[in-house]
């Protein structure tokens, strides 16, 4: 049976972790390879490396970082962050990313989608939308980071997003986002029956409950989380046996 | 030992080479037609459409290359999927392929219980009976991207379910072939490229 998934986010500035990310077991948390292979080791099923360095710099030492990631971690990864064009998709791809994700440059230029699943397949497309319910009750799609709201719907979009092509919509819900209440559960679930591509639900992890009721409300095929893992609140091994105790198809990794 | 990886059309050749590369053995990636027939193993990997990856392979002669090679040669995921009868991927839904193995290739049809194509994820293997496949636990998981499938035959020698039972693995004489991604597959798919390596 098809595992549901669970995937730690690492967010990356000039090829570092973010600071505060605290692991006693590893020599340095903040090398992103370190760390990735530490979560693969503990049954991560993908890792997501999110860039958020501004300068083409930071650009450059990611590609690189990308490279090593690949050389050295034996799960699937996917990278984001200032992706613009082909060109920028080419080159993480080249470097041995497994699939990218892209977010504002999509609602920007929807025909980027389009392009990548033409030239790169589809399973390399990983779509990111960051959208807020809004008090009319609609799900509005936000740019660079949340920051500026769009015309854009969530459900409309991200239909849109399937038919040019994306292979995975990676939701992240503004509303739950940092308040560890829960994930978008209703908002998941309707997107994820509404599409025939895999849904990753994002923002609001807290507790471990959170989890399987993101996989059984909100009927998401994976589950994204950033600093309940990074700092501890949850171990990815207790998680994993947690949940396939509760019956939720689980990939259970011996150490 | 010589270790080729067949280099065409298709992506996600590094990894495969990462991978071997992590277990210690220096692989050559190449299209080069003496280097391939005269390795010690052949890997046939990659990420690709059906009709236009056979289309290159025959404008290069792989094709009958591939099915001429005699030692050790194992096919990954879309190199799987060519090395069967024939597959659905194609722009009038049927293509000839390189016809090593009797299984046939076809479209994933989402029912009510399971509505996503392609298969992306993790999913177990069962029925393991192959010296490729020796030394794994019990219902190992594999990492799959796939929305083709082969179907289950004489020469199916693990299989998976997703929608339905098909072929996770293949094996004919010297010639072997896994759906999943054994080079993304963490352990368990370490495992596997081991038993290939060792293979004779």
């Amino acid at each position: 049976m098809l595992a549901k998934r669970i995937i730690p986010c690492l967010d990356i500035k000039d090829g570092q972790t973010v600071k505060g990310i605290n692991f006693v077991n590893i020599r340095n948390v903040g090398d992103p390879v370190e760390l990735g292979a530490e979560y693969s080791r503990q049954g991560a099923d993908e890792l997501v490396f999110l860039d958020i360095t501004a300068s083409h710099e930071g650009r450059k030492t990611f590609a690189d970082l990308v490279k090593r990631i690949a050389r050295n971690i034996s799960i699937p990864f996917t990278v984001g962050g200032g992706i613009h064009e082909l060109k920028d998709v080419d080159t993480l791809l080249s470097a041995g990313a497994d699939k990218v994700s892209i977010n504002s440059a999509a609602i920007k230029n929807p025909n980027l989608i389009s392009e990548v699943a033409k030239n790169f397949g589809s399973q390399v497309c990983t779509v990111a939308i960051d959208a807020k319910l809004d008090e009319s009750g609609e799900w509005t799609c936000y740019l660079n980071g949340g920051r500026i709201a769009t015309e854009k719907k969530l459900f409309s979009w991200a239909k849109e997003a399937q038919e040019r092509g994306a292979g995975e919509i990676l939701f992240t819900s503004m509303n739950h986002d940092g308040v560890k209440q829960g994930f978008a559960n209703d908002a998941l679930a309707v997107l994820s029956e509404s599409l025939s591509i895999p849904v990753i639900a994002s923002g609001g992890a807290g507790a471990m409950e959170h989890f399987k009721d993101v996989f059984e409300k909100g009927k998401a095929d994976a589950a994204l989380a950033a600093s309940i893992f990074h700092f501890h609140e949850i171990a990815i091994p207790d998680l994993k046996n947690y949940l396939a105790g509760e019956g939720i198809p689980m990939r259970i990794v011996k150490p | 030992m010589k270790v080729a990886i067949i280099k065409y059309n298709a992506g996600n050749i590094f990894s495969v080479d990462y991978a071997l590369r992590r277990l210690g053995v220096e692989a050559e990636i190449t299209g080069d037609i003496e280097k391939i027939q005269t390795a010690d193993k052949v890997i046939f990997p990659g990420v690709g459409e059906a009709e236009t990856t056979m289309q290159y392979l025959k404008e290069h002669r792989l094709d009958e290359v591939i099915k001429g090679l005699k030692q050790p040669t194992l096919g990954i995921c879309i190199g799987m999927q060519l090395m069967c009868q024939s597959s659905e991927e194609a722009a009038n839904g049927n293509v000839q392929c390189l016809g090593i193995f009797d299984e046939k290739v076809k479209k994933f049809i989402p029912n009510a219980q399971i509505n996503k194509v392609p298969h992306m994820g993790w999913n177990t293997i069962t029925n393991c009976q192959s010296p490729l496949l020796t030394s794994l636990p019990e219902n190992p998981y594999f990492y799959y991207v796939h929305s083709f499938y082969a179907t289950l035959g004489k020469d199916t020698i693990a299989q998976t379910d997703y929608i339905h039972p098909y072929s996770a693995a293949l094996h004919k004489d010297n010639f072997y072939a896994v759906q999943f991604h054994p080079e993304k597959s963490g352990a368990m798919g370490e495992i596997v490229l081991k038993n290939f390596l060792e293979l004779c």
